[in-house]
């Protein structure tokens, strides 16, 4: 092979490079984050379910956001009716968080978790950070 | 091919060097600027374009002049335009580049870019300004490499290249035209507010990007055994003669349109662009600049004797270059948002790393004409020894 | 007269395209006016002379309000001042009719804000279609959307566009919890509080004024409040001859 050795080395490097976040998480351990439901809207809430079941909301919230924003947004439509029939307004901030006051050991944990940095919040405002 | 980039003089990796560095010092302002926002700029709310959009505008136009050497050589087969179509061809390459990365850095959310694509608007001209533009670099890149091909290897280019070009010729006329039209459709600026830009666009571009070809090749001929075109780079000057002339009667008639009417929407610009108003007169000198430097290229082109000599070409290639730079790079766009929709003059300068990003992008165009024309001349010497 | 083949299908052929495109045009053009909310166009009038006069006396109510409820960021100086709805002398919202006016006039103060118009040059500029116009005739921003080009501002010829040339957060005192702020890069405008509208309330501005001198309503409606005062007073609109059919009156 033309100049075999130095491909070599390339592309060891390469592949070294391109694996990197493998061999920095390599035997360390990060646990699934507990979420916190705790609050006082939640506390008050007889029966104590999101706007559609829990494994929709854990899978699904950033389609049904999307969602929301679309209707809200472009097509004017505030109200958004879950599958159990209630009809909600189709708001991040005065819905959801109404319950999820607490951004920072709800949203954030599991975000932080995956890895992910929605940019919500460069508008949203979520109560916790309310003195901007 | 490529590998002819990597072999020259000192002087030339001096040259690429610096280059960097300008590239580098640009990207840092950059860098700034997506942290803090456009505030870094002189924008404001009033003159919400500056400096970068009108490099855009300017840049088209010589992205378009291609079509100076492209269409004498190819629809009229006139030969003293075939050893430098290639440099045209890659000048619209790097010209384009250009303004691409302009519109780019003018975005306050260049993350969302692709938002022009995913939510295509055939009604927003901005929408077509992007397809032209991208079209018209893709259609020099395919050209430009595959003429540059047929020469090395001594045949001539496929037909279907030939139909490329033939599509080029038209497409160049586009991309100047759809840009004039970002401007000349919005109702409530004067200064843009005419029929005659698309046409003034174009006869100013024809007139800027012959003359930056032909400094071009005359640094060409200096660091190469290569002697381009000669005879080329006569036709070149008359039609750059003509383009200027033609350039400075459309400015006189929109001088008449509006002093004549006397409808203030009309004529507060160029107030203000050549004698101020309501006390400002920010770019008055630079627009006394542009008076001066045209009618000193334009008397440096008409007289035969000074057209043919190499000096005084060069001279008039200069004034031509610097005059049609202000006039469209500066006084054109900045002046269009001056008095501002409720009548009130609000000054615009740009700001140093504002300066310093425009250098930067400039700087990348360079580098990658540098980088073409080398291939071309490498090309050319091949052949010829 | 003799018909042959070519003719006949010639002749067939052009029938049928009448016919086939004629429906397909009747239904269009009926849409036009039919609509879907074609029965809802809002509009807004401001009472001059009158808003001036209390202008005069100190009022910012609806200014203050709308910038607290949309957290509008206050402070960030002229160069890159955010505003929905504000105050500005009489020659410059009008300054086509500058020099008809005796001087004090010139320089009272009138309030300006996004006239929505029924033609927006903003929306027909706009590359993404962040801006658009409602089915009620508001033209509103999607945030989410803007690639901040500032296209919308050298097209908007009332100046009634914002660009957040920084983040303006720093710049709001208090804010509103349940209204969103927006972020660097973005322009921003009064959105006729859409989010009111959609809950059968009138815009801000519209409802705290205190003293009665903006009115509010729909304009394909003959016997609403808007159209009936628009019916009895003169009016003008901000440079009606651009043909932006501005939707924001000022009675005389």
């Amino acid at each position: 092979m033309y100049n075999g050795s130095k491909v070599l080395v390339g592309l060891g490097l390469f592949f070294l490079i391109v694996t990197v976040p493998f061999w920095l998480g390599f035997g360390t351990e990060e646990l699934a984050p507990e979420l916190d439901l705790d609050t006082p809207a939640i506390a008050q809430l007889a029966d104590k379910k999101c706007i559609e079941p829990t494994g929709v909301m854990r899978e699904e919230h950033m389609q049904l956001l999307e969602q929301w924003r679309d209707q809200a947004v472009r097509m004017g439509n505030r109200y958004y009716e879950a599958s159990d029939g209630t009809v909600y307004q189709a708001s991040l901030q005065n819905t959801c968080l109404d319950c999820h006051s607490n951004k920072s050991d709800f949203c954030d944990r599991c975000h932080d978790y995956g890895k992910v940095s929605p940019d919500c919040w460069t508008c949203h405002l979520d109560p916790e950070g309310m003195e901007l | 091919m490529l590998d002819k980039a990597f072999k020259g003089s000192p002087k030339y990796w001096a040259w690429i060097i610096t280059l960097l560095c300008l590239i580098g010092i640009g990207f840092g302002c950059y860098l700034m600027q997506l942290n803090e926002g456009l505030g870094i700029t002189g924008l404001s709310r009033d003159v919400s374009w500056g400096l970068y959009i009108a490099q855009l505008t300017f840049l088209v136009g010589i992205a378009a002049s291609a079509v100076t050497v492209v269409l004498p050589y190819y629809l009229h087969n006139n030969k003293s335009f075939g050893p430098i179509t290639i440099f045209g061809e890659f000048l619209a390459i790097a010209a384009v580049l250009m303004c691409l990365l302009f519109v780019i850095v003018d975005l306050g959310k260049p993350a969302r870019l692709f938002n022009v694509v995913f939510h295509p608007t055939p009604n927003s001209i901005l929408f077509w300004d992007m397809v032209v533009l991208n079209g018209y670099l893709l259609l020099n890149l395919i050209i430009g490499w595959n003429v540059l091909e047929a020469e090395r290897g001594g045949v001539k280019p496929a037909p279907w290249v030939k139909t490329l070009i033939y599509i080029s010729i038209p497409w160049a006329i586009s991309i100047h035209t759809v840009t004039a039209f970002l401007y000349a459709g919005l109702p409530g600026r004067g200064y843009w507010l005419t029929a005659l830009m698309g046409a003034r666009f174009l006869a100013s571009a024809f007139a800027s990007g012959p003359a930056l070809l032909i400094l071009l090749i005359f640094i060409i001929r200096k660091y190469s055994r290569d002697d381009v075109g000669k005879e080329g780079v006569q036709k070149l000057a008359v039609i750059m003669t003509y383009a200027l002339a033609i350039s400075l009667f459309f400015i006189g008639l929109e001088f008449f349109t509006a002093f004549y009417s006397q409808v203030p929407g009309h004529m507060e610009s160029l107030m203000y662009l050549f004698g101020g108003l309501d006390g400002y007169h920010g770019l008055v000198p630079f627009m006394w600049a542009f008076a001066v430097l045209a009618v000193l290229a334009l008397v440096l082109l008409l007289n035969p004797a000074t057209r043919n000599q190499e000096s005084t070409l060069k001279l008039a290639c200069g004034a031509t270059f610097l005059a049609m730079f202000l006039e469209k790079g500066l006084g054109l766009v900045i002046a269009g948002f001056i008095p501002n929709p409720m009548g009130v003059v609000s000054e615009y300068f740009p700001t140093v790393p504002e300066v310093l990003i425009t250098v930067g992008i400039w700087a990348l165009g360079f580098l990658v004409l540098t980088v073409l024309y080398k291939l071309a001349v490498g090309v050319k010497e091949e052949v010829e020894f | 007269m003799r018909i042959n083949r070519r003719k006949f299908l010639k002749a067939g052929g052009a029938a049928t395209l009448v016919m086939g495109v004629l429906p397909v045009a009747q239904a269009l053009a009926e849409k036009r006016q039919s609509g879907e909310a074609a029965d809802v166009k809002w509009g807004l009038a401001v009472d001059l002379r009158a808003c001036w006069e209390h202008q005069q006396a100190g009022c910012r109510e609806c200014m203050d309000a709308c910038h607290y409820e949309h957290n509008v960021p206050v402070g960030q100086g002229s160069k890159e001042e955010i505003k929905w709805i504000w105050s500005a002398p009489f020659k410059e919202v009008f300054p086509e009719l500058e020099g008809v006016w005796e001087e004090d006039l010139a320089n009272s103060a009138a309030l300006a804000l996004c006239n929505h118009c029924d033609n927006p040059p903003c929306v027909r500029v706009c590359p993404t279609k962040a801006t658009f116009q409602t089915k009620t005739g508001i033209t509103v921003m999607d945030y989410h959307r803007c690639i901040g080009c500032r296209y919308c501002m050298a097209g908007c010829p009332y100046g009634a566009r914002s660009f957040n040339f920084r983040d303006p957060r720093p710049f709001i005192d208090k804010a509103n919890p349940s209204y969103p702020t927006r972020e660097k890069g973005v322009v921003e405008k009064c959105n006729l509080c859409a989010e009111r509208l959609a809950d059968g309330l009138k815009p801000l501005c519209v409802d705290v004024c205190p003293h009665g001198v903006l009115y509010f309503g729909n304009l394909k409606d003959p016997q609403s409040e808007i159209s009936r005062v628009l019916k009895d007073r003169f009016s003008l609109q901000r440079k009606a001859e651009l043909g932006t059919r501005p939707k924001v009156y000022y009675l005389l």
